[in-house]
């Protein structure tokens, strides 16, 4: 039920944006065209800024460094009693979102998607998004240098996001 | 503070590795840094371009403009220096939408059409305006209904109930986003003065 709906939504919107192009009789095809065409300065623009924060990410995550992070803060969550494995993906989702992923995929596999760990790690993956992407890619596209306040906004609701989604998750489930 | 994040990450990420002696990984790192990023923008142009033209329809044929006034009443209260009638307010709802629905791939193009329209009634053109902050600590705090790869994974591995999570994802939505507009407010007020 859940998944016909969700593969109802992509074409509905493609079948409705066209019908109402062709009812108010416009050069859908051209349109669709030139919208097209806008994705390569799109493209062109991003790359840069892409390229740097992905460059300075990827060096942190292979040096093995927040690996290290995780070891020091492990007694800390054992005493409060949040599954340690669940670590790694509250500290990854802000930065990277394919890691994040990653680890999910691999607590899933470990721990099953049933348990508390794996519930946790679902509902940390689901409700946040990856700020340094989003903010590198969005501000990049644009020529944006000064952010301003947008990066510190953007961690603490992180950090709010992922405290409420281990203590929901902890009353609920 | 970008350049201070990004900075100790080159640092603190090469002298671990020197410590720890990964000097071969270090190397290989540095090196496929670009191909990695290559990787990721050719797997996201195709579907920017296609969902750019569609949205290029909904914009012409003025259904965009429409959906821009049904919810202006709404956005006025949290974008107040956009004004009315401006196209960034259609494209702000459609990336938020398709951000909602788990359309992560929709979402990246509408997001980028919202910046770029934004950046139009940007007076200074290299720093972030109030309307774009606001915009994009929305986006960050992950506004979902439906998160699709999350279930698909769930479903992957034989869970019991995998959308059991779907409720409690959309309280922490709510709660995040809630405290990052409540932030974001003060911020902005306290920049202005």
């Amino acid at each position: 039920m859940f998944k016909i709906i969700c593969d109802l939504i992509l074409p509905s919107l493609v079948l409705f944006v066209t019908s109402y192009g062709l009812i108010h009789k416009k050069n859908i095809y051209d349109d669709f065209v030139t919208g097209a065409k806008q994705s390569f300065d799109m493209i062109l623009s991003i790359f840069p800024s892409m390229l740097a924060m992905i460059f300075g990410i990827n060096i942190l995550l292979e040096s093995g460094f927040i690996d290290f992070i995780f070891k020091s803060l492990g007694s800390f969550f054992t005493y409060i009693k949040v599954p340690i494995d669940v670590l790694p993906m509250a500290i990854m989702r802000p930065i990277s979102g394919s890691s994040s992923l990653a680890i999910l995929n691999n607590i899933l596999k470990h721990a099953g998607p049933d348990s508390l760990t794996g519930k946790m790690a679902s509902i940390i993956q689901g409700s946040t998004d990856t700020t340094f992407y989003v903010l590198t890619l969005y501000f990049g596209s644009v020529g944006i240098k000064k952010i301003r306040y947008a990066l510190k906004v953007g961690l603490i609701a992180d950090f709010i996001g992922i405290v409420s989604a281990i203590i929901l998750s902890k009353i609920f489930f | 503070m970008v350049n201070k994040i990004w900075g100790s990450f080159i640092i603190i990420g090469i002298i671990f590795c020197l410590i720890t002696g990964k000097i071969d990984v270090l190397n290989n790192t540095i090196l496929n840094s670009g191909k990695n990023t290559l990787d990721m923008i050719l797997k996201i142009f195709p579907v920017m371009a296609l969902w750019l033209g569609i949205m290029n329809i909904a914009a012409s044929s003025g259904l965009l403009n429409q959906f821009s006034k049904k919810l202006y009443p709404l956005m006025k209260k949290i974008f107040p220096d956009i004004p009315e009638g401006h196209e960034s307010i259609g494209y702000i709802c459609s990336n938020i939408i398709a951000n909602m629905f788990g359309l992560g791939n929709a979402a990246t193009p509408f997001g980028l059409k919202a910046m770029s329209s934004l950046q139009k009634l940007n007076n200074q053109k290299d720093t972030a305006s109030r309307s774009m902050i606001t915009f994009l600590v929305i986006n960050t705090s992950g506004v979902t209904i439906i998160p699709t790869t999350v279930i698909s994974l769930r479903m992957l591995y034989e869970s019991k109930n995998p959308t059991e999570i779907v409720p409690i994802c959309i309280l922490t939505t709510i709660i995040s986003l809630l405290c990052a507009l409540i932030i974001d407010y003060i911020y902005a007020k306290r920049s202005k003065s």
